[in-house]
């Protein structure tokens, strides 16, 4: 763990500090009280740092939260998630969803993984080392066997890592993985990556679920065979899962649970009930409308996790009217922020502004000024744009969460400036393929990214695929790659916010809020706490859940 | 008699291949015009231009649609209706196992059902007019209308959440007893009888009074006859055609049309699968489950009519 000193990054603001402050900002902290936190903060991390040295040293941060609370051993639960299909998987490179994730998470191990400030911590590697971010040496745990007795090696690694760029294999990451140049074994328990351009991000992007580490040669996906905190005792896609504890689990003491049984339950009102009947102890999600019966019965709880999601209003820049800038700052200016975070998200969730880097995330610009609801400024370059008077067509769908409400609210708001927005509601069966970023205005829905790159590559970039804006700024593409391969961690952030302030102010994409999500257990269920990167946990629950019974 | 039988069943099942036949070709144009395949689906926002190639050359996609077409037909006559796109499981395996859940489900409900609703309809049939003829009107009229959905959202709240005495979710996995049958079925098989004993006891007393009004009923009450002997003997033989369709039409729902209940209890059967099917763009398993569902409607048909001309002299020519 600490020998790895050449990992870059540092934290200047916690996580947790920026999150604090943005929910406080949320119950109506004035920006002041804000200001002069971050204030505090700023100095406390870095006295903090002073104590790392230069170069800072992050890795260390997961495991000092995880030792705080020890569970108990024992018991089993269920957990009903919301999606579920025949194309449920046990293939880490395929999960499409929250409920793969978390079934690959209770089955496998990745080589790091992510802790509650995104930042990787070790896992199935011993460290990462790299003097140019280009070429990665990485040392594993020799004590780790997979739940069929096989010690793991360095070949499970090469072979789990580089099957996503075989195309028959439909991996989700391909494109990420195509940065891999080369993936190979330089001892039984070393492994080398050589990257196509320099990604300083690679320890974070290899803690996501898709590259969780198989056993060398697996093809058949019937049941898990991994390293992870559970064996698979039974698998029928869209049916359920049973998890039995691994005894041989290479972290001493955990799991805590002997047995977790995953399954599916489609329809919120049934989800919720079968929470308050006892027939499940944990769910996820809750939309925000049941929390009130949740809150009628004390012995469930609800745990709100703060994610990087967001639900986007875009405008596409190459489609007609909406190229021109005016009219995207003017649409800017009209999305009341506080008005759907309460109205659509019924007050959960965290305002955002037009950018798609959380509070959570420790690259996160907090200089940048929230843009607020301004009529006035909105109709002011509305009217420069030369669009006053004019209807436009707005596509929303059930398939972005909230979009249907957002863009009631954008159309009362257009109103009073003058615009006309005539609302089209697209079912959502298909809207992925053949609605979204196909309108000059429409509605995308981004689930949490780990690494502030992805989501600047994925969302941003121009040659990006799902660019949902089709967004060209050169500026923020060098910016992009630079950070990239930027070891200084420093200059580093100083980069990412020079592209939220350059997302902010000119790309075609209205972030109103970044997006809660919502757990409901059992109250005898502990040691459950909110990830940045989605609800369950992060899809991480299934090691660190006990009952207390 | 037995000929006229023999010829009627070879007849209808020459017609129920011709059916299914064309219901599949049907069902695979319709589902080729649906935006998107397995591969777009399955790839999400990765589908790049290339990985989707090469998963649909994997899979087959590629082809033309007939020749697709005439490949799963080729497949289903051979005894396999293929694998599964989306997770590569074979179809049979996948609906193999579900099916087992679907019949059993359909057979308690059919079970609980079919006795209650003709009983009804006899009843409210002899006493036409009474109170009790006007409340169970009301009340079929009522069941009817009121979306199952909403039936067992109710029943769950009642009896799961507010009493406890029922689970919230019905696994036919964990059956061992009488008293874990009941917990398990009591629910869904509720939701399902609300709907289809209104329906059934509805068009039982509509073939009963359709009878009892005509003139050798009439006759038979001039010769003396008890009710009850003229209901049974004389108007429920010839009331029993209309009646057999109208279950085997209720019937039919049973096996593929329970995706709600499916869902709310989250029982997994055929009708989850299919829908799960045609969500993932996986064809050979919406194929499948289509050609089932098919099969099993011509076949209560079938029986509905055998009853009828079993029960019906006239028809026996």
């Amino acid at each position: 763990m600490t020998d790895n000193k050449k990992i870059p990054g540092t934290q200047l603001i916690s996580g947790e500090q920026s999150q604090r402050i943005f929910e406080g900002l949320n119950r109506g902290m004035s920006r002041r009280d804000a200001l002069f936190m971050l204030g505090l903060a700023g100095i406390a991390a870095a006295g903090a740092g002073s104590l790392f040295g230069p170069g800072g040293q992050l890795l260390a941060a997961g495991t000092a939260s995880e030792g705080s609370v020890k569970g108990k051993r024992g018991g089993r639960i269920k957990v009903a998630s919301a999606t579920s299909s025949t194309a449920d998987t046990l293939d880490p490179a395929k999960g499409s969803n929250y409920t793969d994730y978390c079934r690959h998470n209770m089955f496998y191990n990745g080589l790091t993984s992510l802790d509650e400030q995104l930042a990787p911590s070790m896992a199935l590697a011993e460290s990462f080392d790299t003097s140019d971010a280009m070429t990665w040496n990485i040392k594993l745990r020799k004590d780790v066997v997979f739940h069929d007795g096989k010690p793991m090696t360095s070949a499970d690694v090469v072979y789990s890592l580089t099957r996503h760029k075989l195309p028959q294999v439909g991996s989700k990451a391909l494109s990420t993985a195509q940065q891999f140049e080369e993936v190979k074994a330089s001892g039984p328990h070393e492994v080398q990556i050589r990257l196509v351009s320099p990604n300083a991000d690679l320890p974070a992007i290899l803690g996501t679920t898709h590259f969780l580490i198989l056993r060398d040669g697996t093809s058949d996906f019937a049941i898990a065979n991994g390293t992870g905190p559970f064996t698979c005792a039974e698998f029928q896609p869209g049916v359920r899962s049973i998890a039995k504890r691994n005894e041989n689990y290479w972290k001493a003491g955990l799991p805590y649970l002997d047995e977790i049984e995953f399954f599916s339950i489609p329809d919120e009102s049934a989800r919720i009930s079968a929470l308050l009947a006892g027939d499940v102890d944990l769910i996820n999600p809750v939309s925000p409308r049941s929390v009130s019966r949740l809150k009628s019965d004390s012995n469930v709880n609800l745990m709100e996790s703060l994610t990087g999601g967001y639900t986007n209003l875009v405008m596409r820049d190459e489609l007609g009217p909406v190229q021109n800038p005016d009219f995207v700052l003017a649409m800017k200016y009209l999305l009341d922020r506080k008005q759907i975070n309460r109205v659509a998200f019924r007050g959960y969730g965290a305002i955002a502004n037009d950018q798609p880097i959380a509070a959570s995330n420790r690259y996160f610009a907090a200089d940048i000024p929230q843009r607020d609801f301004d009529p006035d400024k909105a109709k002011f370059h509305l009217k420069k744009s030369g669009m006053t008077g004019r209807a436009l067509p707005l596509v929303a769908s059930e398939a972005a969460t909230g979009s249907q409400d957002i863009a009631q609210l954008l159309q009362l708001s257009g109103q009073q400036i003058g615009l006309k927005l005539d609302i089209k509601r697209v079912p959502a069966d298909g809207y992925w393929s053949n609605h979204w970023m196909k309108h000059p205005l429409g509605f995308g829905s981004v689930n949490a990214r780990p690494t502030a790159d992805l989501m600047f590559s994925l969302f941003f970039q121009s040659t990006a695929t799902m660019n949902e804006s089709g967004w060209n700024n050169p500026r923020f593409d060098e910016l992009l790659l630079a950070a990239r391969g930027e070891t200084d961690a420093a200059k580093r952030k100083q980069m990412y916010a020079e592209m939220q302030m350059l997302v902010h102010e000119h790309c075609g994409v209205g972030i109103p809020q970044f997006s809660s999500s919502l757990d409901g257990h059992n109250a005898k269920l502990k040691g459950l706490r909110p990830h940045p990167l989605g609800g369950l946990m992060g899809y991480m629950f299934a090691e660190h859940v006990w009952l207390d019974a | 008699m037995n000929g006229t039988i023999a010829r009627l069943v070879v007849g209808r099942l020459a017609v129920g291949v011709i059916t299914l036949l064309i219901v599949s070709l049907v069902v695979f144009l319709l589902t080729s015009l649906l935006p998107g395949d397995a591969v777009q689906e399955m790839l999400g926002q990765e589908a790049t231009p290339e990985a989707v190639a090469a998963l649909r050359a994997q899979l087959g996609l590629d082809q033309p649609v007939y020749l697709r077409y005439l490949h799963w037909l080729g497949g289903l006559l051979s005894g396999s209706p293929g694998v599964s796109m989306v997770n590569g499981m074979p179809v049979d395996q996948l609906i193999a196992s579900r099916l087992p859940n679907t019949l059993s489900l359909a057979a308690i409900t059919a079970l609980v059902s079919v006795p209650v609703a003709l009983t009804i309809g006899i009843v409210s049939a002899m006493y036409r007019g009474s109170k009790f003829d006007r409340y169970s009107n009301m009340l079929t009229v009522f069941a009817v209308s009121v979306p199952e959905f909403l039936i067992a959202t109710i029943a769950v709240l009642i009896f799961a959440v507010k009493l406890g005495w029922l689970s919230a979710l019905s696994r036919s996995v964990e059956v061992h007893s009488f008293g874990e049958l009941v917990r398990v079925y009591a629910m869904p098989v509720l939701t399902l009888c609300c709907v289809l004993i209104a329906q059934m006891a509805r068009m039982t007393r509509a073939a009963v009074i359709d009878q009892l009004s005509s003139p050798y009923v009439e006759m038979a009450v001039l010769k003396g006859a008890r009710p009850i002997r003229v209901v049974l003997r004389h108007a429920l033989p010839n009331a029993i055609g209309p009646i057999a369709n109208a279950v085997a039409l209720s019937l039919s729902y049973l096996l593929g049309g329970v995706v709600i209940v499916e869902s709310i209890f989250n029982y997994p059967g055929i009708a989850t699968l299919i829908v799960n099917g045609v969500i993932t763009r996986d064809m050979p398993l919406v194929q499948a489950c289509v050609m089932l569902f098919c099969l099993g409607f011509l076949m209560l048909v079938l029986l509905a009519d055998l009853c009828a001309i079993l029960s019906n002299p006239r028809l026996r020519k």
